[in-house]
């Protein structure tokens, strides 16, 4: 991809060619884009596409994925952004040019770290979600011949042959249906989606996919060629780093994101080990509760249970010296011998600090790794409550904890609806009522890392915190847009955000040097969120036009 | 069968490595024809020694290499790891984040601890006869899947040596899935879902998957001997509440009443099968009919895979024919074609085969004269002379099918490549 200073010459396609370069209204962005355009051009495609899948990430927490609601909302928010979603009679080529280059540039902001990917790819495959599934069926065949995804249809016969089977397996036909639905075969690691939870048919190393249920199938290969041409990318960076004008820009994206999930140097040595038995009542979330009490009580956890909460306890500041002690003693209570505890588990306690083998600083896990990975068996304590439980044993927990029998209906219902992470944040809300209006001086630490944040004791509810991280992420984008757009510092009359006393662009400026200050919290909260590449790119810039 | 003591296993384990261990069928499994350079130079294996010392990244160049080590380091246990970028001994001087795994069988460990909750027979690390009958269903039900359902043609069954079975899968375009595609299979083949906190762990949906189906045809075949006899799980109030406690609410009292008037788990059961299939099914969400019956016969037969032993490509796991230090036994092959008749308790311990191969050494050195030879002679024939024998003739078989297939390929490479 070439950049111009120059002010930039529309490529003239006429009428056909420009339909012809983009037929669908959804691509796998297989091929680069390739014609000229300006470094304005280039940061505005780069914001919106961000502002985008942002979006997309937003709500896809806040609403329950493919309901009416969320389409609705998603394909507001991208023809708000102008970006191409659906067939329609008016000239989709601007859209759609769009879509492709912007895709194209946040591979660069994004390809440079695991979790960059895995949000890059997570939200990229949201949208490919949506856009699908508004797409007529009868493009859907074009489509897939134009992406090159060769599956073949299978005969009649072949399909007479396994009717019941197939009909058995796929959730998606309902009844005796299938004269009319097309079945494809297609080698089973292929239909990873379908075939892990059983929702299609497999004989002898094939699954039989319905096309209804090609989705998934579209999606898994969407994923693998996304991952690997990320991984080429980042191989490739060095040379379009050497470029003059990008480097300030791709620079500070890959030196401003460490690629953790949350300042853990910020919190290393902040807690002690008496304080963990009330913080564990007072402010854990209930998986790490229920693997406090379960340590407590037996003095031993399995693997699954020390994984997860020995790495949820390091993210909220144990010191391996700490962590240490705190293992060791809890294991000794339970008769085991010293030093079977110094072959056996220190080993893993420091390797989980990154300080064996090949010396990974590990993140504690995220909600969805916690929900969707390593269920839990007979023997262990770990998992999501709201995921794992019986629905009555959830409820009689929720009950010790004193929670009102309103706030445990709600979280009951929302667990019946799998919204396991919106439940946990009810349980948050029930638990936590104060508004703390110290709220600078307060450390915030994580335990819940999709919204990342949990609270200290009296913290305000974690509703409100992700409505203001959300709000004021609008606000840095707009604020830093701003402060690019006209060379103007906020000032603390702008009302750019709830009353907070610190000033946006003071916590921009002060972050972008130094992560860690006393009132600079929101901001090591803040950089938790890959929006903020972009957004230090611009203060950047801001800075260097004075 | 000679008493197997731990004290000593040096001496026991010095004469194995010598004369009985297979070693040239186990590299010949490993080396899976030499078709790819450098394939068993690149596997991990790792040894744990006396004193519980344990050293990864063990690699070794070739068969008499891999011999003299085994002989020299004397290993207690022998875990096999994956085939890696680089040798693994070398490992350190490969630049950071260049030394990867590779490539690795697809394995599944299958342990009768995490069966507790639905047996009544034994806990944790034992094992007995009655129990083990959930073995040998885990073992039909999962093969049958990976044979039919997967494709897949080379599987190697192996008993732990304690309390569980393992399963090698070493079809070559397995051994390169990746590690979401293994954790995929582990969730396609898991039914039982649930903690302690969980009472009730499986839960059929309406339609129910060909997969789960064939299972369950699997378990029909064994769950009067091996439930309602064996393990006897309707014998007396105490243990027919459990399975109330799978069972809708609004049963229960009838069958309470009627399992007292009930003598045997055989009648209670027949009984709580009419039951379910009388009760109406309009209660949300508590399903009657056969679901029900199934629902109990998986929770108390389906097979407990550990996701976490199979889903990564760099997990280490036992090696066939080592030594479990507990209790003395070769972890040896399963024939599948023998699988009801498979007696954990008859497998040869290392003190059992050791003392037959003293016997016989002793009568047949009085015919040799040559040392040396007769070393080498013996090496050969020394297993077969002992209780290992027909186990290793398994492995044998489970490798001729592997040459097989792999000549298949070699030919279909072939003729495409003569087609232009």
């Amino acid at each position: 991809m070439e950049f111009s200073g120059v002010k930039r010459r529309k490529p003239w396609l006429i009428g056909d060619q420009r339909k012809a370069s983009y037929p669908h209204s959804l691509q796998f962005y297989l091929q680069p884009p390739s014609e000229n355009i300006s470094l304005i051009e280039f940061e505005n495609l780069a914001i919106d596409r961000l502002k985008l899948l942002k979006s997309v990430e937003n709500l896809g927490v806040s609403y329950v994925k493919g309901t009416e609601l969320y389409q609705s909302k998603l394909e507001a928010e991208i023809r708000r952004l102008k970006f191409s979603y659906r067939e329609s009679l008016e000239d989709e080529y601007e859209p759609r040019r769009k879509d492709h280059i912007s895709h194209f540039i946040l591979r660069l902001a994004y390809c440079q770290s695991e979790d960059l990917r895995r949000w890059f790819i997570q939200q990229e495959m949201d949208l490919l979600r949506f856009r699908f599934s508004i797409l007529p069926k009868d493009k859907i065949q074009s489509f897939l011949q134009d992406s090159h995804l060769h599956f073949e249809a299978i005969s009649e016969e072949e399909k007479n042959l396994r009717e019941q089977e197939i009909i058995a397996s796929s959730t998606s036909l309902g009844g005796p249906k299938l004269e009319l639905e097309y079945v494809y075969k297609i080698p089973f690691a292929d239909a990873l989606d379908l075939f892990r939870g059983r929702k299609v048919y497999l004989e002898n190393g094939f699954a039989y996919v319905p096309l209804k249920d090609i989705v998934a199938i579209i999606l898994n290969e969407f994923r693998a060629k996304l991952s690997k041409a990320l991984a080429l990318t980042a191989r490739s960076l060095p040379a379009v780093q050497s470029d003059e004008r990008l480097q300030p820009l791709l620079n500070h994206l890959s030196h401003s994101y460490i690629g953790q999930d949350y300042s853990i140097q910020g919190n290393a040595g902040k807690i002690s080990l008496d304080q963990i038995d009330s913080l564990s009542t007072k402010s854990f979330p209930p998986c790490m509760r229920q693997l406090h009490k379960a340590l407590r009580e037996n003095h031993h956890l399995r693997h699954g249970g020390r994984m997860q909460y020995g790495l949820f306890l390091k993210g909220i500041g144990l010191t391996l010296e700490q962590a240490l002690q705190f293992w060791k003693q809890e294991f000794i209570k339970g008769k085991m011998d010293p030093d079977k505890f110094d072959k056996g588990y220190s080993y893993n306690i420091r390797h989980s600090f990154g300080k064996e083998g090949k010396r990974t600083d590990y993140t504690p896990f995220s909600c969805l790794k916690i929900i969707l990975t390593n269920p839990p068996s007979q023997g262990d304590y770990h998992g999501c409550p709201f995921r794992h439980s019986d629905p009555e044993l959830l409820k009689q927990k929720l009950q010790s904890y004193k929670i009102t029998p309103g706030g445990i209906s709600q979280i009951l219902d929302l667990v019946k609806g799998t919204h396991y992470q919106v439940a946990c944040q009810k349980y948050f809300e029930m638990t936590h009522n104060s508004r703390d209006p110290d709220l600078d001086n307060r450390r915030l630490l994580t335990a819940c890392p999709v919204l990342g944040m949990y609270a200290l004791p009296t913290m305000p509810t974690v509703g409100t915190i992700f409505k203001d991280i959300v709000l004021r992420e609008q606000c840095v984008v707009e604020t830093a847009w701003m402060v690019y757009m006209t060379g103007r510092r906020i000032t603390e009359n702008d009302d750019m955000n709830r009353g907070e006393k610190e000033t946006e662009s003071q916590s921009l400026e002060s972050s972008v040097n130094e992560r860690k200050r006393p009132g600079g919290q929101w901001m090591s909260v803040i950089m938790t969120f890959p929006v903020n590449i972009l957004l230090f790119l611009y203060i950047l810039l801001a800075q260097c036009r004075g | 069968m000679e008493p197997f003591d731990p004290a000593e296993l040096p001496e026991l384990l010095k004469l194995y490595y010598r004369r009985l261990f297979p070693y040239a069928q186990y590299y010949r499994w490993l080396n899976y024809g030499g078709v790819v350079k450098n394939y068993f130079q690149h596997r991990e294996f790792s040894f744990t020694l006396k004193d519980d010392i344990y050293i990864r990244y063990q690699s070794f160049n070739n068969q008499s290499d891999l011999e003299k080590e085994m002989q020299k380091m004397n290993p207690y246990k022998i875990d096999i790891g994956a085939v890696y970028s680089h040798r693994p001994n070398q490992h350190n001087t490969v630049k950071l984040g260049a030394f990867q795994a590779q490539e690795k069988e697809l394995v599944f460990d299958i342990d009768m601890t995490d069966y507790d909750d639905v047996r009544r027979c034994c806990s944790s690390a034992d094992i007995c006869s009655k129990c083990w009958t959930l073995m040998t269903m885990a073992i039909r039900i999962i093969d049958r899947a990976l044979k039919e359902d997967f494709g897949f043609k080379h599987r190697l069954w192996v008993y732990s040596g304690r309390r569980g079975v393992h399963c090698w899968v070493c079809d070559e375009s397995v051994r390169k899935l990746s590690s979401a595609v293994r954790s995929g299979i582990v969730e396609y083949l898991s039914l039982v879902k649930g903690g302690q906190d969980v009472k009730k762990k499986v839960h059929l949906s309406e339609n129910v998957h060909p997969f789960v189906r064939k299972s369950i045809s699997i378990i029909k075949k064994y769950f009067e001997g091996y439930a309602l006899v064996g393990q006897d799980i309707l014998e007396n109030k105490e243990s027919w509440d459990k399975i109330l406690a799978l069972v809708p609410e609004t049963m229960h009292n009838d069958l309470q009443q009627n399992f007292q008037k009930h003598h045997s788990s055989l009648q209670r059961w027949e009984y709580l099968k009419k039951a379910a299939s009388q009760c109406p099914s309009n209660i949300k969400n508590e399903k009657c009919g056969p679901w029900l019956e199934w629902e109990i016969m998986l929770q108390y037969c389906f097979p407990r895979l550990d996701i976490n032993v199979s889903k990564g490509i760099n997990h280490l796991l036992k090696s066939p024919f080592s030594v479990h230090p507990k209790t003395g036994r070769i972890s040896v092959p399963i024939d599948l074609q023998k699988v009801d008749q498979f007696d954990p308790f008859a497998v040869p311990t290392i003190s059992s085969i050791c003392h037959e191969l003293d016997a016989i050494f002793t009568s047949e050195a009085e015919k040799e004269e040559n040392q040396a030879e007769s070393d080498i002679k013996h090496r050969t024939r020394d297993y077969k002379k002992t209780s290992l024998a027909p186990y290793v003739k398994v492995f044998e078989q489970f490798l001729e099918n592997l040459d097989k297939s792999r000549k298949g390929e070699l030919l279909k490479k072939s003729d495409l490549q003569k087609d232009f």
